[in-house]
């Protein structure tokens, strides 16, 4: 197990590398720079400004110089927020987003499973109906709709909850944000959890188990649920990168001071360096979550060998 | 073939076989949520694409006078304000307004004075935004009374107008155009890249396939947003690069679906049986490998089609979508959500519409899926 742990990060150093490398000269061919703003620099400024950020060097040294230095942990400064180096941009954001999508995520992945559950096992009921329906919604509403309804119902009309920001971090504040980041994932693991335990709740170990005169919730919960986690379990790596990374949308929303709003601010404001900070975060991330699903996957699925 | 000597053969029983594919589709219609779906569907294709023929407003014509008016089946303005409007006019023409009745796109009113008016009045009504080409009819009481014919433009809007005043109705149907097009084109995009490239790396298999699927592998871990938004940004803002980036992003799933198939076909008899014959590969690739992944692939793109149209609506969200005086659902959507509390109507229509479109569409894929799997028969 161990082995496998350490072969499985050993290969994420190269996937992590051409990572870093596709974005780098992505981000560098398309046209613009951080520094073409409406109004035009002065030339003498422009020039000043390119020669303090090394954007007047070659690409391959630009590329060269900022390898090295990620590999110390120097993402270089960033150039929107002025005074301010990536690593401290990403290292104070993180955290609020970290927080916010943990809480999302135990809520949709607990809320999910749940709900699935009880539509599989009153497949083709009017319970099932609704639950399949409301998760339909909850698929098929993007979240900026939900961000701003949400604020409307429980922030302005019933006055309930505080209507965005961060505040003192306390509960409240989180409610809203938390439920509009998880109903999308909610609606997603609600959906696989149901089709997988219809299947196996039709399989043959089931219906021995059945057969024996277990009580239906131990057959549910102990044997049925092990094998219908697996694809809620494969979903999980995408998801859980998605919500603990932040969300560029419900972070704008909430005015939330994450991480997320940083891939499109720094995208559009072609600010390099924070751009590749946050490419670097994401793929850190989907690359740990990978491992974690896969190691998951031998806990649940005993067939599954990591050897 | 043409020299082959046709011999008939026994006539054929009475109850045909059904192919795999009359099956499907007798499951399919059977299933009537999906088939629910696929007519609403179908209706709302019909609105967004046919509906601007029966309109008379056009999505970028301006109302100046009807900015941000909420939705109302009758016509703006109604009877009441324009009895205000034609108070107001008979007030600064010092006349008496006595009698005042709208029909269609006419009004006639009698005014009465003290005096005799002078049939120049008329000017007055004119004047007024509301009203036009007055007209003396009839003059009664030695001019004391005269009564008033004219025009009223009265405009409809179903939806209400939006704050530039644009007809909504108008709108929902061009964002329709625009969300549809762009799911479809998209969807056609990544269904053709990601199934040559998954056929490709499954069927070769070896070494290509371990440098191919290693590539979809980096792109996955390549943030969604970050690529999208970089496309976007590199091919600016026009509405047929939108699509094509959308779908070149897209096509990852397909690929490793398509792959996870062509490796259980490629062990298959008629696969062999074409190696034998001296096919190419991409001979055997495109005339068998390829038409027997379409069961997955079909039902895949029922799933990218919603994806791409939510997907879109968030490149609108960042203002990286269509562009103004175009737009599309996602666009109406996050333009809505904006003015949520002052204008609720400008958030409800669109998202309906959007909304029962990916209903729909889920719906359909479901039933697709549960038509074209065989372990359910």
């Amino acid at each position: 197990m161990i082995s496998f742990v350490l072969r499985r990060l050993a290969s994420a150093v190269p996937t992590l590398f051409i990572v870093v490398t596709i974005s780098f000269f992505l981000m560098r061919f398309a046209p613009g720079g951080p520094f073409n703003l409406e109004r035009p620099l002065p030339p003498q400024t422009m020039a000043n400004l390119m020669r303090t950020y090394q954007l007047d060097q070659p690409l391959w040294r630009q590329y060269l110089t900022y390898i090295t230095n990620a590999v110390t942990g120097d993402f270089g400064p960033s150039y929107i927020y002025k005074d301010n180096t990536v690593a401290e941009l990403i290292a104070k954001g993180l955290p609020y987003s970290l927080e916010l999508g943990f809480y999302a995520l135990l809520v949709a992945l607990i809320g999910g499973v749940l709900a699935g559950t009880i539509a599989a096992l009153r497949q083709n009921s009017i319970l099932d109906f609704a639950i399949m329906s409301v998760s339909t919604i909850g698929v098929t509403v993007p979240n900026f709709v939900v961000g701003p309804v949400l604020t409307l119902i429980f922030a302005v009309i019933l006055a309930w909850l505080p209507a965005g920001s961060w505040g003192d971090g306390s509960l409240r504040f989180l409610i809203l944000p938390m439920i509009a980041l998880a109903l999308p994932q909610l609606a997603v693991f609600a959906r696989l959890t149901r089709g997988s335990m219809i299947e196996a709740l039709h399989t043959d170990h089931i219906r021995t188990a059945r057969a024996y005169g277990l009580p239906a919730r131990t057959v549910v919960v102990t044997h049925a649920m092990r094998a219908a986690l697996l694809p809620v379990v494969s979903y999980l790596a995408p998801c859980a990168a998605a919500l603990l990374t932040g969300s560029a949308v419900i972070e704008t929303i909430f005015t939330i001071p994450g991480v997320g709003r940083y891939f499109v601010l720094g995208a559009i404001n072609r600010d390099y360096t924070l751009v590749m900070g946050t490419v670097v975060l994401v793929a850190i991330f989907v690359i740990v979550f990978n491992l974690v699903v896969d190691i998951l996957y031998g806990l649940l699925d005993p067939r599954v060998r990591h050897d | 073939m043409t020299d082959m000597v046709y011999t008939p053969l026994a006539p054929l029983p009475e109850t045909r076989s059904r192919s795999l594919f009359q099956l499907a589709a007798l499951r399919f219609r059977r299933n009537r949520a999906a088939m629910a779906g696929c007519v609403v569907l179908v209706l709302i294709a019909l609105f967004s694409f046919l509906g601007p023929l029966f309109i008379s407003h056009k999505y970028d014509q301006v109302f100046p006078s009807y900015v941000s008016v909420p939705p109302s089946l009758e016509a703006r303005p109604n009877a009441g304000s324009l009895q205000e409007a034609m108070e107001g006019v008979a007030a600064r023409a010092r006349v008496t307004l006595k009698e005042f009745a709208v029909e269609g796109q006419a009004f006639t009113a009698t005014v009465t004075s003290d005096s005799e008016i002078d049939p120049r009045t008329t000017r007055y009504f004119d004047r007024a935004n509301e009203f036009d080409e007055t007209q003396v009819v009839a003059t009664e009481d030695g001019g004391k009374t005269l009564k008033l014919e004219g025009k009223v433009s009265r405009e409809y809007f179903f939806f209400g107008t939006d704050s530039n005043g644009r007809d909504m109705l108008a709108r929902v149907m061009l964002g329709g155009q625009i969300s549809i097009a762009v799911g479809l084109l998209a969807s056609i995009v990544s269904l053709g890249v990601g199934v040559i490239y998954g056929a490709t790396s499954g069927y070769i298999g070896g070494r290509v396939d371990n440098v191919m699927m290693r590539f979809v592998e980096i792109l996955y871990s390549l943030p969604f947003v970050f690529l999208v938004v970089v496309l976007v940004v590199f091919f600016g803002r026009s509405f047929i690069l939108i699509f094509l980036v959308i779908g070149a992003v897209e096509w990852l799933d397909m690929a490793r679906i398509v792959r996870g198939q062509t490796l259980a076909l490629k062990r298959r008899e008629f696969v062999g049986a074409a190696q034998a014959l001296g096919l190419t590969d991409w001979q055997i690739i495109r005339r068998h490998i390829i038409p027997n992944t379409i069961g997955p692939v079909v039902v895949f793109v029922t799933v990218v089609v919603p994806k791409v149209i939510l997907l879109e609506s968030f490149l609108s969200f960042l203002g990286l979508g269509v562009q103004a005086p175009l737009t599309s659902w996602g666009a109406l959507i996050s333009e809505g959500a904006n003015n949520i509390q002052s204008a609720p109507w400008l958030l409800i229509f669109p998202a309906i519409f959007f909304v029962v479109t990916l209903f729909s569409l889920n719906f359909a894929g479901d039933g697709l899926r549960d038509a074209l799997d065989p372990k359910d028969r």
